[in-house]
């Protein structure tokens, strides 16, 4: 691979954008495809598989063997709520390959110490989402259960096509919560969407295995076994 | 803002960190895999020329031999293609013991 190829592979992936390296495995040769390029290509048909379904894949063309090596964004949890649960759930997600924001307007819950080493936002989630727009790579688990902080988080997320919709809270708030949404034209099969009570059903009875039942539950839906799912 | 802990593990973010630091490396690509193989297709391994590497190709199975080759890539600059199987004794001394198999691609940063 040449390094100039290296370095703009590295580039598209920083900017969120998805990118195809395409190996000749003969000569050794790389290319760059970015999205927008796949329909111009002579190898189109395998480039739009690839883009949709993520899986890097060997091919034949033309009498040679080409590998197509498929760099989606990697997925982005946000975390609603600098709470005890995402002091937990932060460092999880990082290790398990997940780039992660908390965001709370709380300055005193909202803290460099509680939050070393996170990407931490002490400002609204209007304001945060404003400037780092969610989109069908992302996640969103709003813990605050505080509808003035939550309700606009998820209603964005249900929008932008979130791979994953979360929400804590009680039966009765999360009831509450899908009134306020619905009266505010979210409609009822986006609503469904939202996994409530959040977290894989494991018996999780503190802060740190609330996190764990979250992540879990998260990354089954970004592959696809989640409920719901195909298959 | 620190970077997430991922990207000080992600071989190809540390490809080009050893790259600007002038260390010679190679990357290693899984591009095929049959069975039960442990990492799928895509996934990736950085290797400098003293063997000092970053990410998986397995398991954990076959990262030394891949690690070995890719020693040779780097002062041949040429690229090279590795078949591992199931362990036993015959084309390698080490395999993968899931039973699956897997082609490697290994190549230099020029």
């Amino acid at each position: 691979m040449e390094r100039a190829l290296l370095l703009s592979l590295n580039e598209e992936r920083r900017a969120r954008r998805a990118a195809i390296v395409v190996t000749d495995l003969e000569t050794g040769s790389g290319r760059l495809v970015r999205q927008a390029e796949a329909l111009q290509d002579p190898l189109d048909e395998a480039l739009r598989e690839g883009f949709r379904s993520g899986k890097s894949r060997q091919i034949e063309s033309d009498g040679r063997t080409f590998f197509l090596n498929v760099h989606l964004p990697s997925p982005r949890l946000v975390v609603i709520g600098a709470v005890h649960i995402s002091q937990a759930l932060a460092p999880m997600a990082r290790i398990a390959g997940f780039e992660l924001d908390v965001i709370d307007p709380r300055t005193a819950f909202a803290t460099p110490d509680r939050f070393a080493g996170s990407n931490l936002h002490a400002d609204w989630p209007q304001e945060v989402l404003a400037r780092q727009p969610l989109d069908a790579f992302c996640a969103l688990a709003a813990l605050t259960h505080d509808p003035k902080i939550d309700d606009f988080p998820l209603q964005a997320a249900l929008e932008a096509g979130c791979f994953y919709v979360g929400a804590l809270g009680s039966r009765k708030t999360h009831a509450r919560r899908l009134e306020r949404l619905a009266a505010n034209g979210v409609p009822e099969d986006k609503l469904q969407k939202i996994r409530a009570p959040i977290g894989l059903d494991i018996g999780a009875s503190n802060p740190a295995e609330i996190a764990v039942a979250v992540l879990g539950e998260v990354i089954a839906a970004l592959r696809g076994k989640g409920p719901g799912a195909a298959g | 803002m620190n970077p997430p802990e991922n990207h000080r593990t992600d071989p190809l973010d540390i490809a080009a960190a050893w790259s600007a630091e002038g260390r010679q490396i190679a990357l290693a690509t899984v591009v095929e895999t049959w069975g039960s193989a442990p990492r799928q297709a895509g996934s990736q391994l950085v290797i400098d020329a003293e063997g000092n590497f970053e990410g998986s190709v397995s398991g954990g199975c076959v990262e030394g031999a891949v690690i070995a080759e890719a020693v040779d890539v780097i002062a041949s600059a040429k690229p090279r293609m590795l078949e591992f199987g199931v362990a036993d004794e015959t084309a390698w001394r080490v395999g993968l013991s899931c039973g699956g198999r897997i082609k490697v691609y290994v190549e230099p940063l020029a």
